[in-house]
């Protein structure tokens, strides 16, 4: 079969798996299953998660510039797009399910709001990071996590989208939303990254000088990269928004850009399904959280009884989903002092892989002086690709 | 695309498992069994302190029912999650508690923002919610499964302006607000209002947002204005400050507050800065009947220190659910929601509560005056048409002025009668 | 003009706060080159330690000059330790690594101290005791100064002349600038660099610390997330005055505490809302970042390959 049609046999097979598997997130369900309300909120969760890291990891990952601000993006995404649909959404709606239907009309409308939204933030993303990305260093860092501090203000002092109070907005986003963006995004980010561009931002990441010295205009470069991280953080701020709809700007603190730092950390930065796996775990993982104690306490209970159970041990199970976020930061350290390039490090996960790590139980590569072991699974190592790009 | 069909063949798999996972929670409703309850609330966020105190209310309230031999025999279980201040995490953990745990009612949150987050979760699923302490008004008009025990924000701010127009004879007020805070901004706006209706004026507007350092730069503009009555509807963390730093500036109008303030770490902030202050609170605990004497006695006794306004609105929150699943007869829907509905004249720590038709408490809120560690009982004002009952235990004076008070305009910040000394701060420790 | 002055000392108040915090960055980026983010938690730590230590020592209740001494000289010390633990067990171990590898696990840092603080004592706002006996005095017509004020003056100034002397009069110092103009170098000179990078987290924590004990004195309230939005704009202003650069620190800080003071004074006269007043120190160093890169006092450092 030609590529092309087999790609697009592919695409509808995806599709229609969605839209079976969407049936499935409801109570009712298909055939009597269905997925209780909880898990799929939290699959749902998952979903915008997996899009906001593999976007940060396109950035953080692959070019290596540190952002910490991408709630900041994925807010201006949401509230933009949250604006238009509040507003001009119903109007609109009606006026075109005259012309195509109501249910093309509905997802026409979100469709644009998706667009406008996604457009708004990589504005944004350029207004910060061209002054940011000149330097060679860590503003970026502190500048983005300064962006995301102003422009939550700057919406506080906005009236019409609820300012402190939080913003009511419509339910457009589903399952099959979220995850149709969550591929797409994956696409993306994976066909830039298996592009001359990807080839030009992992020069950057490895060897900033040496790749300006092989003629990459390595700002061009950040920009460009930094501009649809935040295109694609701001798509997942419309889907979280019109998901979850209501808007409020406790939800984008920096401990929400710093949930997704956690989840390409443990993911490995590099690595596409690294970010989507962490992306899971970092969505479950607090949850999870939430009832080991009370579990693990039956269960200590169960084996030597109840009376047996030191006090400070159940008041630390009592009380360990309060430390979750203890457990993260010292997991953050943890993994930065024994695998500074993450748990799947620059690998992509797959079956051969799986294979390939039973023949060779010795393990990882040797961590270069830079702390990021070059790409295992590419057979080209970062230099021959810097050659490459020279040769255009 | 073998990985992505295949990372879909995994989710789909996953799917099934979740999805066989179903089962009848501990506290499916009917009419008997255990009666499950859950609570939401920032337990680890900036506004823990909120929410624990919340918690310790609700927790306390179903103890004693518990203790008493529970509603007609059924003993209540109280499930607490923490949305660490987050509203996501408010509408998650609430479904959580409706989906998993199978609650037959929801009591939270105490900030609005995150209320409503979480309110058309229990809307759709058709389980009630009371919120102890959230005043936005826009909280009940999620859906007739939401009601509240607390006064909204209009009647806080328009008790206050009246109090500053008519017993203070205020002509010109300045307001310092929390920007950040939704409490905050609709007890301005509402103070606002009724105080320019009373014929006032608003000479100066300043806003902070929670966690700030320094005040200095906002009331030295505010002091440049000369005001009569400062309004901070703040939090007790940072009000404390503010009056202390409007000391240092010699700033002499009294600063007037909401149930915000109400705290016991007010104290140790602001000091002797205090003196002179009011606040419009649900009740006093200095308040001499004996309801209210024993529900700080036993907090007291229970947690320690002295119950803050949230801790009794947390309180009432539990016992009205209580005396609405004993008037219904049932934890049913829609029964149990139309008895909460119908809540009259329910004796509260926090005043007589009855629910309006948009489910809001109707109550009276209690002026109080901030005097060297204690919060003086000044006055009752009644919403608008309701009839102070005659005796009201919280009223020795209904609507009147006792001589604690005296109109701003002339200089003397006088001494006055202290109607009950009982509350001390304890340190910090 | 009362107003003006008035809310030029207020300004000068708390830009002397983010100055002896910013002293601590600019030390650690001028030799590690590493943005140190759990230092706004360090000085957050100091304060705790004062508020443990006025009550452990029986100071708390009332207002005295030793008490003031003891707690502000004590969680210097403590700051200094736990500055210098955060080096050896956190930093130290990937200083080889790539910058993001130590900026990550700064934020880890700076995290585990804050919900460490959070889960065990509570997020909740503390009191801090009243150690100096609060007075005003008025200058100028009406403009007033606090005696809080007056000792945060007195103290940066004294804390900053004592740095100044330990950089520029000592061996230490000596070796300090060294390690900062070429790490490799000066331990090819012999220089104990482990130990001349130590003392100056020692250093930097221990200002940071005194900060903190001072602006609780200031400002009694006190939470274990003070320090996030503070270390910030300390940072900023560390930026603002060219970062490596102590003298530029001190300036930067007390800018940006000027500014920040104005935005609220007089910002709402021409159409800027009192809550952008965290905004202004980001907007600031955004301009700094277009326009001059290398701070106000900074000089251009190239980039070896």
């Amino acid at each position: 079969m030609p590529t092309l049609v087999k790609r697009l046999f592919a695409a509808l097979v995806i599709v229609l798996l969605l839209v079976v598997i969407n049936q499935y997130m409801s109570r009712e369900g298909l055939f009597g299953f269905g997925v209780p309300p909880y898990y799929a909120r939290l699959i749902v969760l998952a979903g915008i998660n997996i899009i906001l890291a593999v976007s940060l990891n396109l950035i953080t990952g692959f070019t290596g510039q540190f952002s910490i601000g991408h709630a900041g993006f994925m807010a201006v995404g949401a509230y933009s797009s949250a604006y238009l649909t509040v507003y001009y959404g119903q109007p609109w709606e009606q006026s075109l399910a005259g012309i195509v239907g109501a249910t093309l009309a509905h997802a026409l409308i979100f469709l644009l709001a998706i667009v406008v939204g996604s457009i708004v933030a990589a504005l944004a993303g350029l207004i910060v990071g061209i002054p940011s990305l000149r330097l060679r260093g860590d503003y970026l860092a502190i500048v983005t996590l300064g962006f995301a501090e102003i422009i939550r203000i700057v919406i506080l002092n906005i009236d019409s989208v609820g300012g402190a109070t939080g913003f009511t907005v419509p339910s457009y986003a589903n399952f099959l939303w979220v995850y149709a963006f969550a591929i797409i995004t994956i696409v993306i980010v994976y066909n830039i990254v298996h592009s001359d561009i990807g080839r030009a931002l992992v020069s950057i990441r490895e060897d900033e000088l040496a790749a300006e010295a092989m003629g990459i205009n390595t700002t061009r470069y950040k920009v460009l990269a930094f501009v649809i991280s935040s295109a694609l953080a701001g798509m997942a701020g419309v889907l979280a928004g019109h998901y979850l709809s209501f808007l409020s700007t406790n939800d984008f603190q920096f401990i929400r850009s710093f949930e997704i730092i956690i989840m390409i950390v443990l993911g490995g930065m590099g690595s596409l399904t690294g970010a989507v796996l962490g992306a899971i775990v970092i969505t479950f993982l607090p949850e999870l959280l939430r009832t080991l104690g009370p579990k693990l306490e039956s269960l200590l209970s169960a084996i030597i009884g109840a009376d047996n159970i030191p006090a400070s041990v159940h008041t630390f199970l009592l009380q360990l989903a309060n430390y979750r976020l203890v457990i993260f930061a010292a997991l953050l350290i943890l993994i930065m002092l024994t695998r500074p390039q993450g748990i799947m490090g620059t690998r992509e996960f797959s079956l051969s892989w799986l294979k390939r790590a039973r023949r060779r139980p010795e393990g990882d590569k040797p961590v270069g002086e830079q702390g990021v072991s070059i790409a295992e699974q590419g057979p080209r190592s970062a230099i021959d690709r810097k050659k490459e790009i020279e040769n255009g | 695309m073998k990985r992505l069909l295949l990372s879909l063949g995994l989710i789909t798999t996953l799917l099934f498992v979740f999805a066989c996972e179903r089962k009848g929670g501990p506290g499916a409703g009917g009419n008997s069994g255990t009666i499950v309850v859950g609570y939401y609330g920032d337990l680890s966020g900036r506004t823990s302190n909120f929410g624990q105190s919340t918690k310790n209310g609700v927790e306390m309230a179903a103890d004693e029912i518990n203790k008493a031999g529970g509603i007609d025999g059924r003993q209540i279980q109280i499930l607490s999650e923490d949305d660490e201040g987050r509203p996501e995490k408010a509408a998650t953990v609430v479904t959580k508690l409706i989906d998993q745990d199978r609650v037959i009612a929801l009591l939270g949150e105490v900030a609005s923002g995150n209320t409503l987050a979480a309110a058309p979760k229990a809307q759709a699923a058709k389980v009630p919610m009371i919120s102890p302490s959230s005043t936005n008004p826009a909280v009940t008009q999620v859906g007739d499964y939401i009601s509240r025990v607390c006064f909204i924000d209009p009647f806080q701010g328009d008790v206050m302006a009246k109090f500053a127009a008519n017993t203070l004879k205020a002509k010109k007020a300045a307001i310092m607000l929390d920007f950040n805070s939704p409490y905050s901004r609709g007890l301005t706006e509402f103070f606002e209002a009724s105080f320019k209706k009373l014929g006032g004026e608003i000479v100066d507007k300043q806003s902070y947002t929670q966690g700030d350092r320094d005040y200095k730069g906002q009331l030295t503009a505010i002091r440049s204005k000369n005001p009569d009555v400062i309004y901070v509807p703040g939090y007790y963390g940072e009000v404390g400050v503010i009056a202390k730093q409007a000391k240092q500036l010699d700033i002499k109008a009294p600063m007037l507050g909401g149930d915000g303030w109400d705290s016991t770490q007010l104290w140790d902030l602001g000091g002797d800065a205090l003196n002179g202050d009011y606040i419009s609170n649900h009740y006093s605990v200095d308040d001499p009947s004996p309801a209210i004497q024993k529900f700080v006695a036993d907090y007291r006794a229970r947690y320690g220190n002295v119950p803050d306004a949230l801790a009794a609105l947390g309180y009432d929150a539990m016992k009205v659910l209580a005396d609405a699943i004993k008037r219904a007869g049932t934890t049913e829907e829609p029964q149990l929601k139309d008895a909460i509905a119908a809540t009259k004249d329910f004796p509260g720590v926090t005043g007589t509560i009855s629910l309006d038709k948009d489910r809001n408490a109707v109550k009276p809120a209690v002026v109080l005056k901030l005097q060297d560690r204690k919060y003086i009982y000044v006055e009752t004002i009644y919403p608008e048409g309701m009839t102070p009952p005659a005796g009201a235990p919280a009223a020795p004076a209904t609507s009147s002025t006792s001589p604690a008070v005296a109109p701003v305009s002339s200089p003397t910040k006088a001494a006055s009668p202290v109607v009950e000394t009982k509350k001390a701060a304890p340190s910090p420790q | 003009m009362d107003t003006f002055v008035q809310q030029l000392i207020n300004g000068l108040t708390i830009g002397a706060i983010y100055a002896l915090i910013a002293l601590g960055y600019t030390m650690v980026y001028g030799i590690l080159r590493l943005i140190n983010f759990a230092h706004g938690d360090i000085y957050m730590v100091g304060a705790f330690v004062g508020y443990f230590l006025a009550f452990q020592l029986g100071f708390a209740a009332g207002p005295s000059v030793v008490g003031l001494t003891v707690v502000l000289i004590g969680s210097m010390i403590a700051a200094a330790l736990v500055g210098m633990a955060i080096e050896r067990f956190a930093y130290r171990p990937i200083r080889k690594y790539a910058r993001m590898t130590t900026l990550i696990t700064a934020i880890g840092v700076s995290l585990l101290i804050e919900n460490l603080f959070v889960a065990k004592l509570g997020a909740a706002p503390r009191a801090f005791p009243q150690l100096l006996r609060e007075q005003s005095y008025t200058l100028f017509g009406n403009a007033a100064i606090s005696k809080s004020q007056i000792l945060i003056f007195a103290v940066s100034v004294l804390l900053m002349l004592l740095l100044q002397w330990v950089i520029f009069k000592t061996k230490v110092g000596t070796a300090m600038r060294a390690v900062s103009f070429n790490l490799n170098s000066a331990k090819l000179m012999g220089i104990n660099t482990d130990f001349i990078i130590s003392f100056t987290f020692a250093l930097g924590s221990a200002l940071a610390a005194a900060a903190g004990v001072l602006t609780a004195q200031y400002n009694p309230q006190i939470d274990p997330l003070m320090g996030i939005i503070t270390g910030l704009k300390a940072f900023v202003a560390a930026v603002l005055g060219g970062i490596g650069n102590i003298p530029g620190a001190v300036l930067g800080g007390l800018l940006i505490g000027i500014a920040e003071t104005f935005v609220v004074g007089y910002g709402q006269n021409v159409g800027v809302p009192t809550t952008f007043r965290d905004a202004v120190a980001f907007a600031i160093l955004i301009l700094v970042l277009l326009f001059r890169p290398t701070g106000l006092l900074g000089s251009t450092v190239q980039e070896k390959v």
